[in-house]
């Protein structure tokens, strides 16, 4: 076995090791620790194919950002495991029967699935002959799919101004802090220095 | 000899060989920088600082390193066990990792990839999860307080780092650090290095990773007057020892790619000098005093203001930086200035 096999088999049984325990798991951070697993047995294997450049993009993106927001999130929430439990007992019967149907639809769907001789080939973009990765990346996202590129660009605009539109609450009960303020504050303007007299005190 | 070096098992051999020697270089300079780090602070504040093991107490890392390692480790009752002794190896060994891309002289590297800087940054990214990890599964608040406020803070950080880093691969054309050094080499010598086209992004790049490093002023994940010491209270011993290197691994890293990105690694300030591994060192030594310099008269920032400065000053000022110095290198003004890729 070459190395590029095994690291592949290697890669591609710890991301469905990671994928099984994720669902599995029974403490949600253990889950989120398995989908770190499988997210980056996962970029494994695209630099296995040879993309390095979406590979560390997984890492960076997923890894780095999404699951730690996951982590975050979940290590916060106040679990009751025997309740979790106990729910889950509850629509064991109708998860299966979900299961069993998705199982069937995907069995006939791939059961008479054929495709032609040369759409294999086509599946990906060509690779230029003599330029690096990330080159080829960029002359297809910035050069010839640079519209789609500005469309998923606004769609993220939008669904970001969407969140913050229903996050932010403007509480005017609350006293604010306002840097600049107490930056151009003159010493002098709010501190008097009162020489007082000894059983004078201050008029 | 040679024929043995050839076949695919001596290959092997010259890897691991290759490896060893790395780690090797970075441990052993660990345990300097800890004294050196010591030494630096104490100076500043007129004490002695470690004098006693060693001449010059030259050994004293040494010495604690063999006490942590002979302590006894105590796991906490109502800890994760697992994950609580996971956080500080994900801790160390990411820290470690991120070495295998960095060049030392032109071509003394163990990996030679072109995505080397984004591999640094991804793993970079990565060493929040020990925080996390070991704030976390310590099931105590004073950790887990201190670990939610190293996870935002980190992130926060990240995003400045990256659009800084942008910057330099748009004047480089790769992100190969081969490469990017190279870009720098031309013959005004240390005038030609990209700390001047990209003055102000050096400044911010040295202030994000003291706070990615979660150094002092930043050092709110530890902030012993108010956290105790943050993720690390339950750990002690080896685990302990773990995480400790792996924060000195990633700041003697931050100072690796300082040299590199800004400072043209091994190439020499002068020309006509030869360039070679001892400019690398030496420029790394001195990134390496200037983090101690900043820990030794800085006083801790407040977390508000911390998060202020990320989002509020350096996230805009950093993307603005990437915009302008898009045009400058698309349209060359002052021809390669800040064109490298334009050198050809």
């Amino acid at each position: 076995m070459t190395i590029v096999a095994l690291s592949f088999y290697l890669f591609a049984i710890s991301a469905l090791v990671g994928g099984l325990f994720t669902v599995i798991s029974r403490n949600p951070v253990h889950s989120v620790l398995w989908l770190i697993l499988a997210f980056i047995s996962s970029a494994g294997l695209f630099v296995l194919l040879g993309a390095e450049f979406v590979a560390m993009l997984l890492i960076i993106v997923y890894v780095g950002a999404v699951a730690v927001l996951f982590l975050f999130v979940v290590m916060m929430l106040d679990v009751d495991f025997a309740e979790l439990k106990a729910e889950m007992a509850r629509y064991l019967p109708l998860a299966l029967l979900i299961a069993v149907i998705l199982l069937m639809q995907f069995t006939l769907a791939y059961g008479n699935w054929t495709w032609a001789d040369k759409a294999i080939d086509s599946r990906a973009a060509v690779m230029p002959e003599g330029m690096e990765n990330t080159k080829a990346l960029g002359m297809l996202i910035y050069d010839r799919y640079f519209l789609l590129f500005q469309l998923a660009g606004m769609i993220l605009l939008v669904a970001m101004i969407g969140a913050i539109v229903l996050t932010l609450r403007h509480r005017r009960d609350v006293k604010r802090q306002d840097v600049l303020a107490q930056m151009y504050r003159n010493p002098a303007d709010s501190v008097e220095l009162v020489d007082v007299e000894t059983g004078q005190g201050l008029k | 000899m040679a024929e043995f070096l050839s076949t695919s098992f001596g290959a092997f051999v010259i890897i691991v060989a290759q490896c060893i020697a790395v780690v090797s270089f970075v441990m052993i300079s660990l345990l300097f920088l800890v004294y050196g780090d010591r030494k630096i602070w104490a100076a500043v504040q007129m004490r002695r600082g470690p004098n006693v093991v060693g001449t010059y107490g030259l050994l004293q890392s040494v010495a604690d390193a063999l006490k942590y390692v002979l302590k006894e480790v105590v796991v906490p009752a109502g800890a994760d066990k697992a994950v609580f002794m996971l956080a500080p190896m994900t801790s160390f060994v990411l820290a470690i990792l991120a070495w295998s891309v960095i060049p030392f002289n032109d071509g003394w590297v163990l990996s030679d990839i072109n995505v080397a800087i984004l591999f640094v940054f991804a793993v970079s990214s990565l060493e929040v999860y020990g925080v996390i990890m070991g704030g976390w599964a310590s099931n105590s608040k004073y950790p887990f307080l201190g670990s939610l406020r190293s996870a935002a803070q980190m992130i926060s950080y990240e995003v400045s780092i990256g659009l800084i880093i942008i910057g330099v691969i748009i004047s480089t054309g790769s992100m190969n650090f081969g490469n990017i050094v190279s870009a720098q080499n031309t013959s005004y010598g240390f005038f030609g290095w990209y700390w001047l086209p990209h003055l102000p992004m050096m400044f911010l790049f040295f202030i994000s990773a003291l706070a990615e490093t979660n150094r002092p002023p930043f050092d709110l994940p530890e902030a012993e007057s108010e956290l105790v010491a943050g993720y690390q209270v339950e750990y002690s011993s080896t685990p302990f020892l773990l995480f400790m290197a792996g924060e000195y691994i990633a700041i003697f890293m931050m100072c690796a790619l300082m040299s590199l990105l800004f400072f043209g690694g091994w190439l020499s300030p002068i020309p006509g000098l030869p360039d070679g591994v001892l400019w690398m060192v030496g420029k790394m030594a001195f990134f390496f005093f200037l983090f101690a310099m900043v820990k030794a008269i800085t006083p801790r920032y407040r977390y508000d203001q911390l998060m202020r400065i990320g989002w509020k000053v350096f996230l805009p000022l950093s993307l603005g930086w990437v915009v302008i110095v898009s045009f400058l290198a698309k349209f060359e003004v002052l021809g390669p200035f800040w064109a490298r890729f334009a050198m050809g």
